[in-house]
């Protein structure tokens, strides 16, 4: 087994998630197996291959070099429209009607 | 005239021949939604008020005699994940259960600049994760053409109101085969253009790199026409590509006399199902035969690799995607949480569901310290050797013919329990995300059970129209 029930928790956290514990129970079974299916990936020899993140590193302008490739995607640091401020805070789930409202950040 | 099997062709042309005003063809699709989606569930929002008054102006244009855009009075159907100003976007989720959008997404406001009318807005797998439609927070979708069986996902929603007769065409999002999987399993045509080349601004986010737009239809001609008005550089996605968008309806009916068309050994294994080997061979053939296509075997040596990779990229980009729903600015907020971390964690845990949730905590795994290289780096390592496969086929040939689905639509519940099982669903359908070039799928006959079954054409990148000739060369054999 690669992932224990405290990997779950661990993992639970980093991804602010609490889980039940009959989810963490079904959790660390479906990610082993999982990631038992993955392990083929290491049957192959990818050293000095390129890691690939963007499709689009294939395309722009191709005669062009580095980030000057995509200087299409560059726009001029122009104020646009923006989003109205009523309209913004419409689907908050608790807000004075100017800013979003949370729980007590610091406790004392 | 039947006024549910119009195309979009079809139905444009009846618009502005004033056989039918855009109303009554509006109307018309609400009867029959309300009639029959009761079984079927392809719907999760109607937005009948937007819908009528946009068909109310194609109606006064046309009255008027002015000249109409190219999909006046069109009805379509949008997938739950492309944000609707004013009109509830949940992609198929509790977490966004309420959630009303200050804005649209490109994709549909292209659409109805171009005169189109959204019905409304359809169900589909939570947040685009799934091939089954079961993944619904709201509830499955069911096949119109078996409503034992699923229509496939994530688009299921899409691809059976389409199928259903709801609606001439739909919009759906690609992934790992979220478009082409479903349009396989319903019997229509269901397109993934090249990365980049529709915009993904408003689409509710899941794996960036991988995240497709496209449309569902009756014919190839109706993709051709429909991708022709969403696609093209939009300033407001990054990743929208410069590339000149060509008149994708003028190749249908171009002559494919020939051309190259690959048959990958890996995509017809032993043992697979012999139906769907049968069809897909057969429609080969009479590519071969009657449009005068040339038949290449070729090798895409690491198709076995492509789930394994795409499960870990999709899973790492959709673990950082969706840390947005923190119960803040929108969406869920657990009532019982005292504080802030409490409120972040109880929120995401009422909200989100079982696969969501495990999609989330494998990418987060295969992020965390000591097990990136491993896992994400090496998984974005084979994506590299995934698409040299390509790159050396397309050396070869010019386009690639597949089953879209190694079997027909299985039953609801069937594959449920096993989320592995359900991953290889999309066996077919990943690499061309993973690739980025673009991909139909095309009804190509049924099972003796009188399920539909798809064949997959791929294409180089930008080469669309490849894919537009050769399907419509294939509807066209098929025909005659």
């Amino acid at each position: 087994m690669k992932v224990s029930e405290k990997d779950v928790l661990y993992v639970a956290d980093l991804a602010n998630l609490e889980l039940t514990p009959e989810e963490r129970a079904r959790m660390v079974r479906d990610l082993n197996s999982i990631l038992e299916y993955v392990d083929r990936l290491n049957e192959l020899d990818t050293a000095g291959v390129p890691p690939m993140a963007q499709v689009s590193d294939r395309y722009g302008a191709p005669e062009k070099k580095g980030a000057a490739r995509f200087e299409y995607a560059m726009r001029a640091d122009a104020l646009g429209e923006c989003l109205d401020h009523k309209l913004a805070l419409a689907n908050a789930p608790e807000s004075d009607g100017t800013f979003f409202k949370v729980p007590k950040v610091i406790e004392r | 005239m039947d006024l549910n099997s119009l195309t979009v062709t079809g139905a444009a042309t009846a618009i502005r021949e004033r056989q039918v005003t855009a109303s009554s063809l509006a109307e018309n699709c609400y009867r029959k939604i309300t009639a029959e989606d009761g079984e079927i569930h392809s719907f999760l929002t109607l937005s009948k008020e937007r819908a009528m008054a946009a068909a109310a102006s194609v109606d006064a244009l046309a009255a008027k005699g002015d000249p109409l855009p190219p999909l006046a009075g069109v009805p379509i159907a949008i997938k739950d994940v492309m944000v609707t100003r004013g009109v509830r976007t949940t992609a198929g989720s509790r977490i966004l259960e309420n959630y009303i959008p200050p804005y649209d997404c490109t994709a549909v406001a292209r659409l109805e600049a171009a005169g189109a009318v959204v019905l409304g807005k359809t169900n589909c797998d939570e947040f685009a994760m799934g091939s089954s439609t079961e993944n619904s927070a709201y509830g499955p979708v069911r096949n119109p053409r078996d409503k034992t069986r699923v229509p496939g996902g994530s688009s299921g929603g899409s691809a059976a109101a389409v199928a259903a007769g709801f609606a001439p065409a739909a919009l759906g999002s690609d992934t790992g085969g979220s478009i082409r999987q479903p349009a396989s399993f319903c019997g229509v045509v269901g397109l993934m253009p090249t990365y980049g080349r529709v915009s993904r601004y408003g689409l509710i986010a899941f794996a960036s790199s991988l995240d497709h737009i496209g449309p569902f239809t009756r014919s190839v001609e109706d993709a051709a026409l429909v991708l022709g008005i969403i696609a093209g550089r939009d300033p407001l996605d990054s990743t929208s590509a410069d590339v000149p968008v060509p008149n994708y309806a003028a190749e249908i009916g171009k002559p494919v006399r020939g051309m190259k068309i690959g048959v990958p050994k890996e995509y017809f294994p032993e043992g697979m199902d012999t139906e769907v080997r049968a069809a897909v061979e057969t429609a080969i053939q009479l590519l071969a035969t009657k449009a005068g296509c040339e038949v290449v075997p070729i090798s895409l040596p690491h198709t076995a690799y492509a789930i394994p990779t795409y499960y870990i990229v999709a899973t790492a980009e959709a673990s950082s995607n969706l840390a947005r729903y923190d119960g803040v600015r929108y969406g869920h907020r657990s009532r019982e949480s005292g504080t802030l971390s409490e409120m972040y964690r109880r929120s995401r845990d009422e909200g989100f569901g079982p696969e969501v949730k495990r999609r989330i905590m494998l990418g987060t795994y295969a992020l965390s310290a000591g097990y990136y290289d491993a896992y994400y780096l090496n998984a974005q390592r084979v994506r590299t050797l995934l698409t040299r496969d390509f790159e050396e086929a397309f050396k070869q040939v010019d386009a690639i013919i597949t089953p879209t689905s190694p079997t027909p639509a299985f039953k609801l519940g069937e594959k449920v329990d096993d989320p592995l099982a359900m991953y290889l669903a999309d066996i077919f359908t990943v690499t061309a995300d993973l690739v980025g070039v673009p991909g139909i799928s095309i009804p190509c006959g049924n099972s003796r059970a009188g399920l539909p079954i798809g064949m997959q054409i791929m294409a180089r990148h930008f080469d669309e129209p490849t894919l537009f000739r050769l399907g419509h060369a294939y509807e066209h054999a098929r025909a005659v």
